[in-house]
């Protein structure tokens, strides 16, 4: 006898504690198996690309604090940079190398953020997050030290920092990198060789080259399909060509690989830091602005490698206070037009793996 | 610590009352005392404090829990089936109650002492889940169904290395009494048996849903599987059931691999707690190491690991038995021997990881 079935609908999110914020996922099963899923967002859409248009260049970057709040220092930098494009203004070296210690800095933490949740989903009861939170801590006191803030940092100005780095900073950045390549070694000793964690993401949600290429995907998603590029090698941006690191690349593309290349790129975050806290040259940190700027007509795009791929700014300018227009190019959106294809015929339980290890931000995908 | 011949609780109905009291205070006891350890455990085991705000280290926590709960509000959702959804924590909790019956506290010191008592068990602990299932199929909630199909899929399949691992032990002791098999052993069973302890310990976790196979509240899955309705005084119950399954688990494990209440220099009734603490410390800690598997990998791990393994390890106890019945030491060294043996060739058979990576994983072609 052959019992007659029928798949069924389930409504992932957006109240749903592995959603990562609001995101829902209208999933189709056949028994656990996942037949067709339906994205939607906007859940947390707050229309900051409009918002942005009444306000001058420098009240948008507590602005941008808002998109990926899981990384503001690198959501600041990439705008910065779109309006030091648009407005030709320089940058001190002394800020840049300021800058490359914040943006690497804030890479690590959003990496720890990112594998701490991806554990989580795979299962893990909150031990391998909380270690990472532990060292993450540390990260989120050393921006409390230069900007006053734990979360929303507001720190890159216009043509600089606001405010040079306190000496305690630098004594604690220095240890806080001798030490850290130990507490990475740690996590790895915790999970890479862990059977289950292997067992559940290996061969998992693999992502192909060419898909990954042609969906436009960015970051550690696409460095762990095994294509090279990451912005500040392929387009050097600050100071990035004067230090010596590598890009870790996976070689298949499933949810391992994509966990291993975060883990990586923290390594070699620290090495950047490393080398940047060793060459900080003296000097003013930030280049003398008018408190209002007035860029010249036209139009500019900054953008950076953020923890979470290529964000940038698109800047169109009429000479007024404030930008014409301001698109953002939020990074794991785009990851996310991947999602459909890295699911189906996947489990319930690997698809909420995948769309983990893809990190996203609902701050960012919805703006 | 033997009782005396002249106790009034030879009296039937005596002990009947007596223990049944005791056994109600123990459970709710070690209940709570459990929910403080994996709260407070899981807390050092994660680099962060635990509760610590009420009473002194946080210990009056499973009280606040439990008033806490007792406050809430008890809901029904509209389309529920009212009396399977209000039954199923009744269902879930008498049987693991009952399985406190038979385990002996110390010696004589049991509700009562089944010669059937491990049997009896067995039996018995498989009820609570006919309670889960009830309980997610009348949530009317498609997570709860989804946990209520698991829990149907897993307990069944972990049922069958369970047996086989009990059965190891009752070759052993030539009794299905629990008060036997703690007395005959004067080498702690987990010794002569390493292997049939590993494979008891992974199905009991199996069969009480905790890590690493607690599919049916996968909490990143699907959210709390078949309590996810539930609320109040009714959540209330789901979760010491919770606490009493990991308790009766500790508490049989303590007996039949660790030797119940035997033990030198303290009270037996002590050394009983310590053994049945110890075993629940494993379990937290397990907890908080080991992430979760899937659902078909945890069937794969039951078909094709556990049962072969536990199958051959009843064999090799079973000649072990018959042609070398007094030999104690070398045979403790012989079956560590089997146990390492099995366990590597095995994995290296049924290794989830390397395998999947080359054929690409469990991935169903639509």
């Amino acid at each position: 006898m052959v019992i007659k079935t029928e798949p069924f609908v389930l409504n992932f999110g957006p109240q749903h504690p592995s959603t990562h914020g609001v995101f829902r996922m209208r999933v189709t099963l056949d028994g656990e198996v996942v037949v067709n899923i339906e994205p939607m967002f906007g859940y947390l859409h707050r229309g900051i690309e409009k918002l942005v248009e009444g306000r001058t260049y420098h009240q948008i970057i507590p602005v941008t604090d808002r998109l990926d709040y899981t990384a503001s220092m690198s959501n600041n930098l990439a705008y910065v940079m779109a309006v030091e494009k648009l407005a030709g203004i320089t940058v001190p070296e002394r800020a840049q190398y300021i800058r490359v210690i914040m943006a690497e800095l804030q890479r690590i933490a959003a990496h720890q953020l990112a594998v701490g949740a991806f554990t989580n989903d795979c299962g893990c009861f909150f031990t391998p997050f909380l270690y990472m939170w532990r060292e993450r801590e540390k990260i989120v006191d050393l921006f409390d030290m230069v900007s006053g803030q734990r979360l929303t940092y507001n720190y890159m100005r216009l043509g600089g920092v606001s405010h040079d780095v306190p000496q305690r900073f630098l004594d604690a950045l220095a240890i806080f990198v001798k030490k850290m390549p130990e507490y990475i070694d740690e996590y790895d000793r915790l999970l890479a060789e862990n059977e289950i964690l292997l067992a559940r993401s290996k061969g998992v949600g693999i992502l192909s080259k060419e898909l990954a290429v042609n969906a436009s995907v960015s970051g550690p998603v696409l460095r762990a399909s095994g294509v090279k590029w990451d912005l500040r090698r392929a387009d050097p941006y600050l100071v990035y060509d004067r230090f010596d690191f590598e890009i870790p690349t996976g070689t298949v593309g499933d949810c391992y690989d994509r966990y291993r290349v975060r883990i990586e790129e923290m390594r070699q975050s620290v090495r950047i830091i490393k080398q940047a806290l060793e060459h900080l040259p003296e000097g003013p940190v930030k280049s003398d602005l008018p408190a209002v700027i007035y860029p010249p007509e036209g139009e500019a795009y900054g953008h950076i490698e953020s923890p979470k791929g290529e964000l940038g700014f698109y800047l169109v300018s009429r000479g007024g206070v404030s930008p014409y227009r301001m698109h953002i190019r939020p990074p794991t959106l785009i990851n996310l037009t991947a999602l459909r294809d890295m699911i189906i015929g996947w489990k319930v339980a690997d698809a909420i793996v995948i769309f983990g290890s893809i990190d996203i931000c609902l701050g960012e995908v919805d703006r | 610590m033997t009782l005396p011949a002249n106790w009034p609780g030879n009296n039937f109905w005596w002990h009947f009352i007596v223990f049944t009291l005791i056994v109600i205070v123990f459970v709710f006891g070690m209940a709570m005392v459990f929910i403080y350890l994996e709260r407070r455990g899981s807390g050092r085991f994660q680099a962060r404090v635990g509760p610590n705000r009420t009473g002194p280290f946080g210990v009056m926590q499973p009280v606040a829990d439990a008033v806490k709960a007792l406050a809430k509000e008890t809901i029904t959702p509209d389309k529920a089936d009212k009396w399977v959804y209000w039954l199923a924590p009744v269902v879930a909790f008498a049987p693991v109650m009952m399985v406190f019956a038979v385990i002996p506290l110390f010696d004589g010191a049991m509700l009562a002492d089944l010669n059937i008592g491990i049997l009896y068990i067995a039996a018995i602990s498989s009820v609570s889940i006919v309670g889960l299932v009830m309980a997610g199929w009348a949530s009317n909630n498609k997570y709860s169904l989804l946990g209520a199909m698991r829990v149907i899929a897993q307990v069944v399949s972990y049922e069958i290395p369970l047996g086989l691992a009990i059965l190891s032990v009752v070759l052993l002791a030539g009794s299905l009494s629990l008060t036997d098999i703690v007395n005959a052993q004067n080498i702690p069973f987990i010794l002569l048996q390493p292997l049939g302890f590993l494979v008891f310990y992974m199905a009991s976790s199996a069969e009480i849903n905790r890590s690493p196979f607690d599919l049916l509240e996968a909490e990143s899955e699907i959210v709390a599987g078949y309590n996810i309705e539930y609320s109040g005084m009714k959540f209330a119950l789901f979760y010491l059931v919770e606490y009493c399954e990991a308790l009766a688990m500790s508490a049989i494990i303590a007996t039949i691999f660790l030797g119940g209440w035997r033990g030198p220099f303290l009270w037996p009734i002590l050394w009983f707690l310590i053994k049945v603490v110890a075993v629940f410390f494993l379990i937290v800690w397990v907890r908080s190491t080991l992430p979760r598997l899937r659902i078909d990998q945890v069937m794969g791990f039951a078909w094709k690991f556990l049962l072969p393994v536990s199958l051959l390890n009843v064999f090799i106890t079973a000649v072990q038995v018959v042609y070398f019945p007094t030999l104690q030491w070398p045979i403790i060294i012989i079956n560590f021997v089997v146990l390492i043996v099995l366990v590597v060739l095995w994995s290296r058979l049924y290794r989830f990881g390397s395998r999947l990576h080359a054929s690409g994983g469990g991935r169903v072609e639509l």
